[in-house]
């Protein structure tokens, strides 16, 4: 199976990941290398074989209902410190279509 | 004209009532200042890991085991992923394959008639944040402004079934629901600040025809009203659509409140590839049997059971059954003025905190919980008419004098401003043999056949007595001395 | 003193023979002077490093010090460190000062540990070679026209070039064992759970873990007695009794300090695919273990084939979704220029990750995409649960598995940076271990034509201690990590 190059652009975009005609071709190439080394793995018997998705049969933690923060002031003032782009306590962006 | 059948199926979301956010210690309080209930893990930072928050669990079992439904041993969260500046991690953490809540049912009713609505599943999620645009005091330059201190905010998402079939059993359906997450104490319930939002999938089918009709989503009804009002349209507009020729495309659409109108989003959604797979980060939940039936354990009497024996019990009609029954708060607040009261006066009960205490938190706009008069008093006051010491005015006197506080209990009242109902037949009829000296001209008019004169006669008599005299008494009396 | 083990440093430190601000000084002078060349550091902020080497002289004074206190430490770039830039190797954490501290930076910081800086990485984690950071590449210590290895290439650099005592890595399919192979060092991978993910940027979560890379055995023992332990804000955590994996190591040694362990040998690890050099060097150490007690036994891991197909559908998923939150709204990179939102969102994507990081994201967008999901990432997680099984069954049969770490020694820098597949397949022997979140270490086994290669051993579920004891008593034996490179001095 190989892939084309109406499928690497919706993926890009899927992504968000602007990708130029030169770019999404060579990518192309690559990603059919890749894919060949990837079907490797699609003529195994794997029926009823349980889908492993954790590296270890655990359950999950739960933590207490409590709240853990108490600075919130201090918290915002460094978080946005890193932010590109704030306004208000709010971050800002483009505006938002609905 | 053919007849068409509306075909409805509703997506709820109901935010949780947990102290913390459903992955991360932020508090889930509402009205904070932008971004201040916002840690790390809610906004996303780099290396953050979410932590599932045991209060959100809970929330889902009591739903479960409140609908009936199976609560899932093992159930798995998984990530959505898509694009938009309120969703900090790029995928929202819902559950896809294996929810925690499956199947269940609700009971409706839309006038007289009752109908079992089933539920497909109920499942675990997070909220996202807000965008804001420009407006409401904020100058953001044409931008929109990302407020992420609802994102992780616990959602449980309800489904039912496409089993309603129309905006009444919609309404009631979702009226319902919302009573009943506030009486099992899992959702605050407050539509204005979007604990509950409803998504409902609409489409029409003639009727006869078993294969359903294409369905637009409306998104995010936050009032029953508007929940009818746009079902009310999108059924006409689907209707209309088809009659004329068209055809409907599946949509997600909008309803704007102003034009009572839905319209379709602008923005495509990429069409819906949200990739789901299971959430590295997070381990199956699993929920073991003594864990459920110890919440079971812990749960109210739910309403429909509450209204089955409040009927049987009491002796009350269904409609007051069902009135009494709409919340927690009130039905518990009815029954501890019957026990005050005694079983013998739960009608007159049922009649108090259905009128007059009704009319009076109404006027207030208090809820049942803010009542100055406790149960405990009223229930005291109601068994004192029943008892004859007080009359039903009287009573009416007392619960004002409690309603504003001047004094601690009924009794205490009657006391101290001396209002017990005079009965005793001496002291009446000294009194009446006063009244009808002093106006021989009713009684003559009495004698004439004017009935009017003989109320007139009582009134006197419970005027002479500033209203403590036993009305009833008066009238036997007062018929046998003129008789 | 650089070739002083972190054992035998402690010591220096504690009898008062050197201050932790003079230690810290020394490495940060090697620093000034060999990493323009190396290219292993991205960030080194003396002030900030002296005045933590300060508070441990305090601490040391007071008598308070622990095994590494005052020490100074190397950690990788995908740590955040409060006040700390922290890029992950790429474009798009260029101007990231982490506003907090991972759950192993604070450990390290309890422990006394001096930051000494933050090592050049593939971006993301994502490379083999090192190749792909966006601050370049770094070169072999041992032969400078060769790569370090990857992803964790700028701290094995480091630590083979004496620029650092020692060092932190991350491991999602070889990122610890085959940089530490090409570049004759320890790099231990745990069992996945034993050390906390908190505050490490994510590539693979289900396959990610941290751990350290050190110039032995028994240092590497030293650095995770202090990296392991459980977190309550990682689900992935895991909460077992503390263990001290220095314990078997001080234990008086026969001249069979390895008689009553089994070693399997997979067939599928000394095929085709391994040069003749790393399979004759391997061999050689399979003697020695023998000689230090140890049996061997043939084994067969069936579906190891499977590893690298199964990989690189399940890693690049995990990452095209762990990637989304770099979308530069709340902090990173964000273009100049844009239409709109989405159109911000596809560029300051596009300028701020690599060509590697975009195919990996690529991939596992494609892999997870309707239509897709069954036959690939299902189906590479049903091939994981065949490869765990593998393991589970193989140590039916042996207490550990031995092999190469990687097939061959360092390569060449740009010799396979254009391809990918060939990039990919150098993980060959290291992948399959993170697929069933097992613990494995590499250690030195000698050189092949002046460069260093790897042994890896593999261990069980938690068998930390076990393998750490059966390299160290090797390395007692074969000092080939007591050699370092020329030309740092």
């Amino acid at each position: 199976m190989s892939l084309t190059l109406e499928q690497v652009r919706r993926v890009a975009h899927l992504a968000r990941i602007e990708i130029s005609e030169v770019e999404a071709q060579h990518t192309l190439d690559r990603l059919n290398d890749i894919f060949v080394l990837i079907e490797a793995m699609q003529a195994v018997d794997t029926k009823g074989i349980e889908p492993m998705a954790h590296a270890q049969d655990v359950a999950q933690r739960l933590r207490a209902d409590r709240v853990t923060e108490s600075e919130p002031f201090a918290q915002r003032t460094a978080f946005q410190a890193i932010a590109p782009e704030t306004e208000a306590g709010l971050y800002l962006v483009p505006k938002v279509i609905e | 004209m053919k007849p068409w059948e509306v075909v409805i199926g509703i997506e709820t979301h109901a935010q949780l009532s947990t102290r913390a956010k459903i992955f991360s210690g932020s508090s889930t309080a509402f009205g904070a200042a932008p971004n201040l209930q916002a840690n790390a893990v809610d906004i996303a930072l780099p290396g953050v890991l979410p932590v599932l928050n045991k209060g959100a669990v809970e929330c889902a079992i009591r739903f479960g085991l409140a609908v009936g439904a199976k609560i899932a041993e093992r159930s798995i969260f998984a990530r959505k992923n898509y694009f938009y500046p309120d969703l900090p991690k790029g995928y929202q953490i819902s559950q896809y394959e294996l929810p925690v809540v499956v199947g269940g049912s609700l009971a409706i009713s839309v006038g007289e008639r009752e109908k079992l609505i089933s539920l497909t599943r109920a499942h675990l999620e997070e909220d996202a944040g807000k965008s804001l645009h420009e407006g409401a005091g904020q100058q953001l330059h044409g931008r929109s402004g990302i407020d992420l201190n609802r994102a992780g905010t616990p959602l449980l998402e309800i489904v039912s079934e496409p089993e309603l079939r129309s905006a009444a059993e919609a309404v009631a359906y979702a009226r319902t629901l919302h009573a009943l997450l506030r009486w099992i104490g899992i959702c605050d319930g407050n539509m204005q600040e979007g604990s509950f939002r409803c998504d409902a999938n609409v489409s029409v089918r003639p009727i006869g025809q078993a294969q359903f009709g294409t369905r637009r989503e409306i998104k995010n009804l936050n009032s029953f009203r508007f929940l009818q009002q746009a079902i009310e349209y999108e059924v006409q507009w689907q209707i209309a659509t088809i009659e004329e020729g068209g055809r409907v495309e599946q949509a997600t659409v909008l309803f704007d409140p102003d034009s009572g109108e839905t319209r379709a989003m602008r923005s495509k959604e990429d069409a819906h590839d949200y990739r789901y797979f299971p959430d590295p980060d997070l381990l199956p939940l699993l929920i073991d049997r003594p864990w459920v039936e110890q919440i079971r354990s812990q749960m109210p009497e739910l309403p429909l059971a509450k209204r089955d024996r409040l009927i049987a019990d009491y002796g009350l009609s269904a409609y007051d059954a069902n009135v009494l029954t709409t919340s927690l708060e009130l039905a518990d607040y009815y029954e501890a003025t019957v026990a005050a009261a005694g079983k013998a006066n739960a009608k007159t009960c049922a009649n108090w905190v259905m009128v007059d205490l009704a009319a009076r938190l109404n006027k207030e706009d208090r809820e049942i919980g803010e009542s100055p008069v406790a149960a405990e008093q009223l229930g005291a006051l109601i068994a004192r008419i029943g008892d004859g010491t007080i009359s039903t005015n009287i009573g009416r006197k007392i619960f004002d004098a409690l309603w504003n506080g001047e004094g601690s209990s009924p009794d205490e009242i009657i006391f101290r401003q001396g209002l017990q109902q005079i009965s005793d037949s001496s002291s009446l009829e000294a009194l009446l043999d006063e009244l009808l000296a002093a106006n021989p001209a009713m009684v003559a008019e009495f004698r004439a056949g004017k009935e009017k004169a003989f109320n007139a006669l009582v009134g006197q008599a419970m005027k002479a007595t500033r209203g403590k005299a036993n009305p009833q008494r008066v009238s036997e009396l007062l018929r046998k001395k003129l008789g | 003193m650089i070739e002083h083990s972190l054992q035998a440093m402690a010591r220096s430190l504690a009898d008062r023979e050197i201050s932790s601000v003079e230690l810290t000084q020394l490495y940060l002078d090697r620093i000034v002077r060999h990493n323009s060349g190396l290219n292993a550091f991205i960030t080194v902020d003396p002030a900030a490093s002296l005045a933590q080497a300060r508070a441990a002289d305090e601490r040391l004074a007071r008598g308070e010090g622990g095994p590494l206190t005052g020490i100074p430490i190397a950690h990788k770039d995908i740590f955040c460190a409060k006040d700390w830039l922290t890029t992950c190797g790429s474009k798009m954490l260029s101007n990231f000062v982490s506003p907090y501290d991972a759950a192993v930076i604070s450990r390290f910081g309890e422990a006394g540990a001096v930051m000494l800086g933050k090592t050049n990485m593939d971006e993301f984690a994502m490379g083999s070679s090192n190749e792909t950071s966006f601050y370049g590449p770094v070169r072999n210590p041992w032969d400078g026209s060769c790569v370090p290895g990857g992803s964790s290439g700028g701290s094995a650099a480091a630590v083979a070039a004496r620029l650092a005592p020692a060092a932190t890595g991350t491991d999602t399919g070889g990122s610890i064992r085959q940089p530490a192979a090409l570049c004759n060092l320890s790099g231990l991978k745990p069992t996945y759970g034993v050390v906390s993910r908190y505050g490490m940027i994510a590539f693979a979560s289900s396959l990610d873990q941290a751990g350290p890379l050190g110039r032995s055995a028994a240092d590497c023992a030293i650095l995770l007695n202090v990296m392991a332990g459980f977190d309550d804000r990682d689900s992935t955590s895991l909460d077992r009794q503390r263990e001290d994996y220095c314990r078997e190591l001080a234990a008086p040694a026969g001249n069979k300090p390895l008689a009553g362990l089994t070693i399997g040998l997979p067939e599928e690890f000394f095929g085709e695919g391994c040069s003749a050099e790393v399979t004759r060097l391997v061999e050689a150490a399979i003697a020695e273990y023998r000689k230090l007690g140890a049996e061997t036994v043939a084994i067969r891991l069936p579906s190891m084939g499977l590893a690298v197909a199964a990989y690189y559908v399940i890693a690049p998923a995990e990452a095209s979704s762990n990637l989304a939150r770099f979308d530069g709204v709340r902090y990173g990179h964000r273009a100049a220029d844009y239409r709109d939102l989405t159109d911000m969102y596809c560029k300051s994507r596009a300028q701020g990750f690599g060509a590697e990081v975009k195919r990996r994201i690529l991939i596992g967008t494609y892999v997870l995409s309707h239509g897709y999901y069954d036959a690939y990432y299902l189906q590479a997680q049903r091939v994981r649960r065949l490869i765990a099984r593998d393991f589970a069954e193989a140590f039916r049969q042996c207490d550990v598995i031995l092999g190469p770490t990687s097939p061959s020694t360092a390569f060449k820098l740009g010799e396979k940076a254009a391809d990918p597949v060939q990039m990919y397949l150098s993980d060959i022997y290291t992948i399959a271990v993170n697929l069933a979140g097992l613990p494995a270490i590499s250690i030195p086994c000698g050189f092949a034509s002046g460069l260093p290669a790897g042994l890896q051993l593999i261990g069980n579920y938690f068998s930390e201690a076990r393998l750490l004891h059966a390299a160290h008593r090797y390395q007692q034996e074969n000092p080939w990590h007591l050699q370092h490179p020329d030309g740092f001095a």
